[in-house]
């Protein structure tokens, strides 16, 4: 039988899930996903996680003990750096770690470090590490490989092409729909910033990017948004050290001075550490672009539902009311 | 002459301001981080940054409000936040009116050139590189004295006879530490200093606990922050070992890393086998090294929402149940009270002496 690796459907997952999935399924190893977040995954996180831990890593607590008995293998690579300039988050350099000494019963940990900085080939390394876990010959994961990083590709084309992560890996695996839905002449269109386990993920977020699709409004994220263009938005003399971050924070300096939303929400956790200077940056540069209204939202485990319907309606409300003043007064 | 000032960390504040002095500035001296500083950072700072940055803009708030023109600070390269401190409360100094010049020095190693400018900068003296290199070299020892009369408040406190005398003792060795300035004068001044704290009448029968403290670096060096908790456990009878100070910090950060540092690196791999950023990593290694030393139990001190903290905390169980080695955490943020703080700390005491008396634990010393 072949051997089942289990990955847990949060925080990498929205990023890297169509490269891990190829990689494993060319191998011939079956992929175990945790699939959507519920409510009883969430609170199973709570439970075990640390209190003064930020929702996401309570959810991928929860996800974890979802899959532990289901699975040969846990797939939690310790992500450092990918694109040699900025790392990720301290939580995801820390993450085998918290999972391994915090819960018990697991199966083995596949926790090979991807770090781009110790070499050029450091990533092929580390994939020829998964590989050899389970005893497969350097031809037979390179050819994996080869394919993995194509399906990387194709994932990152379809997210520029204005689909999100969710329906973007529905496309490459089960046959969704490629394209997106067609943008609407008229109507509003809304940038939700955040990092993508927050933002696709439906629980978490309180069905924020739904809840504005279905008031007729078109939402992009950070994905959509060319990797070349954010860098070159940057305002910071200093890089913000985190990918994540980096990208949230360029995709608003970007979408501030092209001026091509009508509003700007940030998504954020309680207690986010990262977040804390981001949002605050994002808030002092708003203030230079009146015409871009800018909310921030903050979510955590207790968030409830009509609470952010209530904002969601009123920010709307609000940048409707501007937008039709302003109109009006273009056509005196 | 222009007006500088710099954060404050602990008593540290001593040697930075002779040093801004000896360069040809004026020095506004940060005041002590109290309740009104905490206001104003509290308003100014974004909500779930973390105490530091509070209580830096806090002061930042209050010295430029005293006429403060150039703030000199420390960067870093990550992945720890007060890296990126310096830009940020550029940003929002700033943004409410204040335009002062912040001056980050980062890492002399790796930003060298960047390094002489910054020094350039402060320089209104224009003193030659050799005359800053005395400054500096007065400066580290002054440093030194005051980190070695803090340690030794540390072991003579929980054995005094009179209750309070040690810290009467230690604000007042201070002041000779602070009025020395010529090299031979500080060496003179800092042995005096530490002749009187360990002439303070202690009780060598009593039966003392030795607890590690361990955390992140500024909450554990300054004592405003962490609401005097190397005082609070002194009085209960608990000798205690800081796992940090700033002669120590720069040791380690600025030219090489010392075998001390490495040594803690090499307990840590088994839990955490690389940086995490702040200090996650020497948290989990010298909680490791208290236990094979015999210390009787760990308090780890941390800001709310400190992530390498929080990482290291989670890794702490573990270590904690297979090291044998009590850990008691505060997350450290504007709401904490003293009185809470207390009752824990006492509980954790008690809890501790209990099993020591039982014999669980080797004994220290």
């Amino acid at each position: 039988m072949a051997a089942r690796v289990g990955i847990p459907s949060s925080l990498f997952y929205y990023v890297h899930f169509p490269m891990w999935q190829t990689f494993f399924s060319e191998l011939g190893i079956e992929v175990v996903v945790s699939g959507q977040t519920t409510k009883n995954l969430l609170d199973s996180g709570v439970k075990e996680a640390l209190a003064d831990a930020c929702v996401p890593v309570k959810l991928f607590f929860g996800h974890v003990i979802s899959l532990k008995d289901k699975v040969d293998y846990l797939f939690v690579p310790r992500m450092v750096c990918l694109n040699r300039k900025t790392i990720y988050c301290p939580k995801f350099l820390g993450l085998p770690d918290m999972i391994r000494h915090s819960l018990s019963g697991l199966p083995p940990l596949i926790d090979v470090q991807m770090d781009n900085r110790e070499g050029f080939a450091a990533q092929w390394k580390a994939y020829l590490q998964i590989g050899g876990i389970f005893g497969f010959g350097r031809l037979k994961i390179l050819r994996a490989y080869i394919k993995a990083l194509a399906a990387a590709g194709r994932f990152k084309s379809l997210l520029l092409k204005g689909l999100s992560p969710p329906e973007a890996i529905d496309a490459l695996f089960k046959g969704g729909s490629a394209s997106p839905a067609a943008l609407k002449k008229e109507g509003l269109v809304f940038a939700v910033l955040g990092y993508p386990y927050e933002v696709h993920d439906p629980f978490i977020s309180v069905g924020l990017v739904n809840k504005l699709k279905k008031m007729g409004i078109t939402v992009i994220t950070m994905e959509n948004i060319s990797p070349a263009r954010l860098s070159r938005a940057n305002q910071l003399e200093k890089k913000m050290f985190w990918t994540f971050s980096d990208i949230a924070l360029n995709a608003a300096y970007y979408l501030f001075r092209e001026g091509a939303v009508d509003g700007i929400i940030h998504l954020t956790a309680f207690g986010c550490g990262p977040d804390s200077m981001v949002d605050k940056l994002m808030e002092l540069s708003s203030k230079d672009y009146p015409d871009t209204p800018y909310m921030s939202v903050t979510i955590d485990e207790h968030t409830g539902d009509a609470g952010i319907s209530t904002r969601l309606e009123a920010f709307v409300d609000m940048v409707k009311r501007k937008k039709e003043a302003r109109e009006k007064l273009c056509q005196r | 002459m222009p007006k500088v000032t710099f954060p404050r960390m602990g008593e540290s504040y001593r040697t930075f301001k002779m040093l801004m002095n000896d360069l040809g500035n004026e020095v506004i001296i940060p005041p002590r981080p109290n309740k009104k500083t905490l206001d104003h950072g509290v308003r100014h700072s974004p909500e779930f940054a973390c105490l530091p940055l509070k209580i830096l803009t806090g002061t930042y708030v209050e010295t430029c409000q005293m006429g403060a023109e150039i703030i000199v600070t420390s960067g870093g390269s990550g992945p720890c936040r007060a890296g990126l401190y310096g830009q940020l409360h550029q940003k929002i100094l700033k943004s409410i009116g204040f335009p002062v010049d912040i001056i980050v020095f980062e890492a002399p190693k790796s930003h060298p050139i960047d390094f002489i400018r910054k020094v350039n900068r402060l320089n209104a003296a224009r003193l030659s590189y050799r005359g800053v290199w005395d400054c500096i070299k007065r400066g580290w020892e002054k440093l030194k004295y005051l980190d070695d009369a803090e340690k030794a408040t540390h072991v003579v406190r929980p054995r005094e006879i009179n209750r309070g005398e040690t810290t009467r003792v230690y604000r007042e060795v201070l002041e000779w530490i602070d009025s020395a300035y010529t090299l031979k004068e500080i060496k003179e001044a800092g042995k005096a200093a530490l002749e009187a704290i360990h002439q303070v009448p202690q009780d060598s029968s009593r039966q003392i606990l030795k607890v590690g403290l361990v955390g992140e670096i500024y909450v554990l060096l300054e004592p405003a922050s962490n609401l005097e908790m190397e005082e609070t456990l002194g009085n209960l009878g608990v000798e205690v070992h800081r796992s940090m100070f700033l002669t120590g910090w720069t040791r380690d950060n600025t030219v090489k890393e010392t075998s001390e540092h490495l040594s803690v690196k090499d307990a840590a791999r088994p839990y955490i086998p690389l940086c995490i950023g702040g200090h996650g990593q020497e948290t989990v290694g010298h909680t490791i090294i208290y236990s094979k030393e015999g210390y009787d139990g760990v308090v780890q001190m941390a800001p709310f929402t400190c992530i390498p903290e929080i990482v290291a905390r989670t890794i702490l169980t573990s270590v904690s149940r297979e090291h044998n080695i009590p850990v008691l955490t505060f997350f450290l943020d504007e709401q904490t009270g003293k009185a809470g703080m207390s009752t824990r700390v006492e509980a954790f005491v008690d809890l501790m002496r209990r099993k020591k008396e039982s014999g669980e634990r080797p004994v220290a010393n």
